[in-house]
């Protein structure tokens, strides 16, 4: 582990030295301005002075002299809920492709102004075609994306891992894991199906959740997020879709874990920086986004997320750096040669989003209650039998 | 039938203990993995202590915990005692209204006390005071939940207490605070004792009303924990996690030695009584 870790160090030190460019080293720290900024990011999503990496938050105030209020969530919906119910201001957000749309559409951004950030220059054009949900990029700055596939055990897996309908198959029954939130499960289906992720059509969610319900039935599929890496690192499963930069996470614990594409086409998400309404300080807020897109920040933390980066030259030296470290299988999953055949999940309709949680929930209460059914009636046994009990003792305690 | 109920209670104790004993295994498992045995090390606890963000969720949290845990006792206690003053009607209508906010669902008081702080802040803001979400508000959050625990660990010592002792002090030439604070107080203090202790582990465990009322700022433990779930959780937290264990189960410890010294301590002091 010591050597491993190392090594990490001392090719990122190489990297450093051989392409930073000369600012990097020679920053003076600036005086604290008595600025500061609030960043509401993904957990464990930015580099934080371990595994060798910089503490981008740190290195942003001694850059500016601006401090750093750094907060985390866990999904979407939590960001979305925090902004609506108001009492929290933030000054940078980084939510996903869908909520960023429906932020624009509920007017909850700020427009940037992109003559504070320079370094959006770097951001790759093709990236930029498939971000939908601002096509323009008035709003969003891409911070990483990445795409979904399969997660498979090669050991145990014999048939080719390259069609979604391979977490349908009836020989790695209980051995599959499934995506425990309605819009990347139903993704699933929708792509096997081949319809778009984005589609408005009620028929068409009935139809994916039809078939969810029938995944579940045949191979007993478990509903899990973050478990995956620990199920999939002690082989108590085989199979499970998750996002390709978690797929390095899991090959460290076992090389046995492959991760493949399907052919029918797939997710590709774009967590980007953006301003909601209310932000104190924008201008300190366009300042921050545009040094998390400074090339040797974008890399530095790239190389800890290990998810792909939207920098076309940090993007260069993240694939160099994991060739080295994983292999070129790494940098193909990492970096596709192309992303035709990759959609962006967009905001749907409301009247989509309230079917789309009810068939949800039938997706999860569908099938097998035996279990429960036999707990619930062995819990309701033990209760009679315990009044029972007491009903005898007293009713002897009365005779005696 | 004796080695049955061993057996039982073998099984119960390693049902309640393997969750937390494998916790503390893997705390020093030199992978990253949740499952994968990678080797002994100690990297994880000199990796938390460099960890900014978990060390200042933890200092939230302490903070948010003893805080509210002191007030808590305070206003508890100054409660119960109120209480315990009242007609039986009275008491009975509000030791229910206590009661409510304990068998409330947690989920509904964090929401209302958010929408509580939301409604709050619009008034101020238009009186141009900005406020948001942060410490202040975690901490009457949990001041607030803490409180008939408070009361309910106190009340009890209460009722045990023999009211003439107070009016023997008067008597003796105490003013009312003297007595109070010379007689009363030293009578209960077991019960306040176990009172602020729970409102502080009540406070620590706490994630649902915190979730809601916290702030950018104010990220407690529990709310920084749950963010990771997208990612892997950090092997730091199950470190964190250990040592945070260890405390409690060493205060737990304590409180409950303290307990048996007292109660053998009333049974001394009754059979001398007696002799």
């Amino acid at each position: 582990m010591k050597k491993v870790f190392s090594l990490i160090l001392v090719s990122v030190l190489v990297l450093s030295i051989c392409s930073l460019p000369a600012t990097a080293q020679d920053t003076e720290e600036v005086p604290l301005t008595g600025e500061s900024i609030t960043v509401y990011n993904w957990g464990d999503y930015i580099a934080n002075g371990e595994d060798g990496f910089i503490d981008v938050n740190k290195e942003f105030t001694k850059r500016t002299g601006i401090k750093v209020n750094y907060d985390t969530f866990a999904t979407n919906e939590e960001l979305y809920t925090k902004l609506k119910s108001g009492g929290s201001y933030y000054d940078v957000i980084i939510p996903s492709d869908y909520m960023i749309s429906k932020m624009i559409a509920e007017d909850m951004l700020e427009p940037l102004n992109y003559d504070n950030i320079p370094n959006a220059k770097f951001i790759s054009e093709e990236l930029k075609e498939h971000c939908g949900f601002d096509p323009e990029g008035k709003y969003s700055v891409p911070y990483a994306w990445g795409r979904v596939g399969i997660l498979y055990n090669e050991k145990y897996v014999d048939d080719p891992v390259d069609s979604w309908s391979i977490l349908w198959n009836q020989k790695y029954k209980n051995k599959i894991l499934m995506f425990d939130n309605p819009r990347d499960a139903f993704g699933i289906a929708q792509k096997k199906l081949g319809m778009s992720f984005n589609t408005n059509n009620p028929e068409d969610w009935r139809a994916a959740a039809e078939e969810l319900k029938i995944q579940k039935s045949n191979v007993n599929c478990q509903y899990v997020m973050d478990q995956i890496f620990s199920k999939m690192g002690n082989e108590e499963a085989y199979l499970a879709p998750y996002y390709a930069g978690d797929a390095l996470t899991i090959y460290g614990d076992n090389p046995n874990v492959k991760f493949a594409i399907p052919k029918e086409g797939t997710n590709l998400f774009v967590d980007a920086m953006c301003i909601p309404k209310g932000s104190k300080n924008k201008e300190a807020a366009e300042k921050y986004i545009n040094f998390i897109c400074e090339t040797d920040i974008a890399f530095e933390n790239i190389s800890y997320i290990n998810y792909s980066s939207p920098h076309v030259k940090a993007a260069e030296m993240h694939k160099e750096y994991l060739a080295e470290n994983f292999g070129d299988w790494a940098v193909e999953v990492i970096y596709p040669e192309t992303l035709d055949g990759c959609e962006t999940f967009i905001a749907l309709d409301n009247e989509t989003y309230q079917l789309a949680d009810r068939l949800w929930l039938e997706v999860r209460n569908s099938g097998d209650y035996t279990l429960t059914i036999i707990l619930v009636i062995g819990a309701l046994a033990l209760l009679i039998g315990f009044i029972v009990f007491l009903r005898i003792k007293k009713h002897r305690r009365e005779n005696a | 039938m004796k080695v049955l109920s061993r057996i039982y209670t073998t099984l119960i104790f390693i049902f309640l203990y393997a969750p937390i004993v494998i916790l503390i295994i893997f705390s020093f498992n030199s992978s990253k993995s949740r499952s994968v045995w990678g080797g002994f090390t100690l990297e994880w606890y000199s990796r938390l202590f460099q960890d900014e963000t978990i060390l200042n969720a933890l200092k939230n949290t302490l903070i948010v915990s003893v805080v509210a845990a002191i007030f808590a006792t305070i206003i508890g206690t100054l409660a119960a005692i109120g209480i315990d003053a009242m007609n039986k009607r009275l008491k009975k209508i509000i030791m229910t209204l206590t009661n409510i906010p304990m068998v409330n669902p947690e989920i509904v008081t964090g929401v209302s006390l958010l929408l509580l702080y939301s409604i709050v802040f619009g008034i101020l803001s238009k009186f141009g005071l900005d406020v948001s979400l942060g410490l202040v508000t975690l901490i009457l959050s949990h001041i607030t939940f803490n409180i008939p625990y408070v009361i309910l660990s106190v009340l009890p010592k209460l009722r045990q207490m023999n009211k003439h002792i107070y009016e023997a002090a008067i008597d003796l030439g105490c003013n009312p605070f003297q007595a109070f604070m010379k007689v009363v107080i030293p009578e209960i203090r077991p019960g306040i004792m176990t009172g602020m202790l729970m409102a502080f582990t009540l406070s620590i465990d706490d994630f649902i009303i915190s979730y809601f009322t916290s702030g950018p700022t104010s990220q407690t433990l529990s709310v920084l924990i749950y963010s990771m779930t997208r990612r892997q959780i950090s092997p730091k937290i199950n470190a964190l996690s250990a040592l945070m264990f260890v405390t409690v189960l060493s205060l737990l410890l304590i409180v409950n030695i303290r307990q048996i010294r007292e109660e053998n301590k009333a049974k001394n002091s009754k059979s001398i009584v007696k002799l």
